[in-house]
């Protein structure tokens, strides 16, 4: 068992077949396992008109992130990938900056999205495309109940109390009651942040306490739906009459339509206080490229063609399977798809209100640590202030490792 | 009355053991020098090692050397790295047992102790009653064995799913609704812990198949001649027999039981990971050792210092624990 822990990493270390045997100028892409059909095709599609060098493709199914991890910390890791981008990547020198690659295309991607691949001031990563998480209402429902849409806290705990009958829950924000998605809107809601600017902890503060606290109240107010079949990532539980509230993805809009037609819109998580902003965080996957390649500047080369040069695929690979946001304003703002309804809503939301859900500097094992905490307060009603104070040693701790 | 199978089956044993020493071999021996039999010795070592040497090296690989390297590992700040070079000490050790990990297994110490029990007096309750049963024996033992084959996370699934579904319609829930009861959130809220009953049962409903097994196994070994003496001198078929005869006679059995299905208590994972765990990450309660670990050492953080520490003292105290217990059974003690 101790080996168990350790074999992976060993393993990974001891591992010299570097998967690159097929030719020398051959670039190795990682992707992680798009749930949408034709992705992996496009994705090959892209790879194989590339003229300047061959590419290979590698689609990785399962858990991508532990494995880019353990890719990059060995040396058989790929030439180009994905990932969201953390700062442990950069201070490990595990990738290489990207800043020379944007050119004139810098201004053209949405700010928030580009800083949250940028890490002391150097872009790391290309933003490909764009994933956020939003609260999706079912608009009958709230008129029967006479029920505005909820535009603070207050509002949406009351509306999800007067929507709860003993057939359907006003609420639904994942069987863990929230705990895993709403860190970040909780503390934004509030004025906060996980982290300062200046690297601090962001949420050692009486108000954090409250906005987590209120998410106590919804837990314990009998209008949450809790364990459900499928969770907050799928929209059956909204699409099925379980819940009137749901918090989810953008990327169910296309099968809450096909269930709902225009019978719901889309908020943000609403504010706590004045000083507080409504939010929606969002993800964005961006190109990388490994520090340990043999073969950087292809891989760069390659890297600038296929996400800065060709908006082509951008637009193909964000918009023809899926249903992404693009990373580029120019994109996002011509897509037919995202012009109208709750879609137009979402690219305004995270124009005017996105807030990155992992910012570069937030390491895993800070999210473990606020993670454990919220699940003591929320869950199992321990003291928001202690339980917040805890988290934050630990979060401070791994400040320490990181900027000292 | 009854018949002796089980001695009969031990005499055949022993007769197969014979032609070790059969005539035609001792002959070919005296044929042989002193020198031919020294090369004798080294042609039969080689397939010894043929056969014995690919394991070894595989389990020294695998097993011995990442023990090692866990091991030093521990010593070393060693995050994102398996080749690290700031030396910490014990600083690991301190960290893991002040912090979630220490409460960890306090947790799973005292599931142990409730677990450790009631799978062995289900098994063994099980054990008796299809050994004993005089039709469809066969039909009974597959049906209890059979959810050892089945897939951890396909049976943790149908748990989550749909018996213990949070919803109305989930089957625990239909069951309540019958007397009246609202719907109850089994894996969402932890105040009270029904989530302990779903993790439960789950794991009794894999394991006890597998323990029963083993009993039977013993039950089978018991000579009936030890039987037949009891009743002659008197004893009472039932309570006073399995008192006196069956459990006693069990012992060897039993202390196998409570060994690993104490092991398997501390290295809980599967159906934890997929009944309480989410994308986003797992809740502080219900957390195996090993989940902890999963996240911290694995996962993005990649934090093989802290991880290999907790292994070892995870390690440790399944060994140590193993010890008391057998110190408490006697176990190796001869009967």
């Amino acid at each position: 068992m101790a080996g168990g822990v350790t074999a992976a990493g060993l393993l990974a270390a001891c591992g010299t077949n570097t998967g690159r045997s097929s030719g020398g100028g051959t670039i190795e892409q990682w992707y992680h396992a798009y749930g949408e059909a034709g992705v992996q095709q496009a994705v090959e599609r892209y790879a194989k008109a590339y003229t300047d060098a061959t590419v290979q493709v590698q689609w990785n199914p399962g858990d991508y992130d532990s494995k880019i991890a353990s890719a990059l910390a060995a040396s058989n890791g790929p030439d180009v990938f994905e990932s969201t981008l953390r700062v442990d990547m950069v201070r490990s020198k595990q990738i290489v900056s990207l800043d020379d690659l944007l050119g004139d295309a810098r201004s053209d991607f949405t700010e928030s999205v580009l800083a949250s691949h940028t890490v002391d001031g150097q872009v790391y990563g290309i933003p490909q495309a764009v994933d956020m998480q939003m609260l999706f209402y079912r608009k009958s429902l709230l008129a029967k109940a006479g029920v505005q849409p909820p535009s603070s806290v207050a509002e949406l705990i009351d509306a999800a109390r007067r929507l709860t009958t003993d057939k359907v829950k006003g609420l639904f924000l994942g069987n863990d009651g929230g705990v895993g998605v709403l860190a970040g809107p909780l503390l934004w809601s509030a004025g906060l942040d996980y982290l300062t600017p200046d690297h601090k902890v962001g949420f050692d503060d009486p108000l954090a306490a409250e906005s987590v606290g209120k998410l106590r109240q919804l837990f314990t107010s009998n209008s949450l739906l809790l364990g459900a079949p499928a969770d907050w990532s799928d929209p059956s539980a909204f699409t099925q009459g379980l819940t009137a509230m749901q918090w989810t993805g953008l990327w169910t809009v296309p099968q809450v339509q096909k269930a709902l037609g225009d019978d719901f819109g889309v908020l943000p998580w609403p504010a706590l206080n004045g000083a507080g902003k409504a939010s929606v965080p969002f993800g964005a996957y961006g190109s990388m490229v490994n520090a340990k390649s043999t073969k950087i500047d292809a891989a760069k080369k390659y890297v600038q063609w296929l996400w800065v040069q060709r908006g082509d695929y951008q637009q193909d690979f964000d918009l023809s399977y899926g249903f992404h946001i693009p990373a580029r304003k120019s994109l996002a703002a011509k897509a037919d798809k995202l012009k109208s309804g709750p879609a137009a809503d979402a690219v305004r939301f995270v124009q005017d209100l996105g807030r990155p859900q992992n910012p570069p500097p937030w390491t895993a094992k800070m999210q473990l640590a606020l993670s454990d905490s919220l699940n003591k307060i929320v869950r199992s009603g321990a003291d928001a202030t202690t339980e917040l104070k805890n988290a934050a040693g630990s979060v401070q701790t791994e400040l320490k490792r990181l900027y000292g | 009355m009854r018949k002796q199978r089980p001695l009969r089956a031990f005499r055949a044993g022993a007769d197969r053991s014979k032609p070790m020493s059969s005539p035609g071999l001792e002959r070919s021996l005296n044929r042989r020098d002193l020198s031919s039999l020294r090369l004798q010795t080294s042609a039969r070592s080689a397939p010894f090692w043929l056969f014995v040497g690919p394991f070894l090296i595989g389990l020294l690989i695998f097993s011995y050397v990442p023990i090692g390297w866990s091991a030093y590992l521990s010593f070393f700040d060693a995050q994102g790295t398996v080749t690290p070079d700031t030396f910490v000490g014990l600083q690991n050790y301190a960290d893991m047992l002040t912090g979630p990990f220490a409460q960890s297994l306090l947790t799973f110490s005292v599931f142990a102790l409730f677990i450790v029990p009631l799978t062995f007096a289900l098994a063994l309750g099980l054990a008796v009653a299809v050994n004993r049963i005089r039709f469809a024996r066969a039909f009974f033992r597959s049906v209890f064995f059979l959810p050892t084959a089945c897939s951890y996370v396909v049976a943790a699934m149908v748990w989550k799913l749909s018996l213990f579904s949070g919803v109305r319609f989930g089957l625990a829930n239909t069951v309540l609704d019958w007397f009246g009861h609202d719907p109850v959130a089994w894996l969402s809220n932890p105040d009270p812990p029904w989530y302990w009953l779903v993790l439960v049962t789950a794991r009794l409903w894999l394991q006890v198949g597998f323990y029963m097994i083993l009993f039977i196994a013993g039950l089978q070994r018991i000579p009936d001649s030890l039987y037949e003496a009891a009743y002659v001198d008197g004893a009472r078929p039932g309570w006073q027999v399995f008192r006196h005869i069956t459990f006693p006679q069990l012992r060897p059995t039993s202390i196998a039981v409570l060994l690993l299905s104490l092991i398997a208590a501390y290295q809980a994972f599967d159906e934890f990971y997929n009944l309480l765990g989410t994308a986003r990450g797992y809740p502080d309660f219900g957390r195996p050792p090993l989940v902890y670990l999963y996240y911290l050492a694995l996962g993005q953080t990649q934090d093989y210092g802290h991880g290999s520490a907790g292994a070892l003292i995870l390690a440790l105290l399944i060994a140590l624990v193993t010890l008391l217990q057998g110190r408490l059974l006697g176990l190796g003690r001869r009967d």
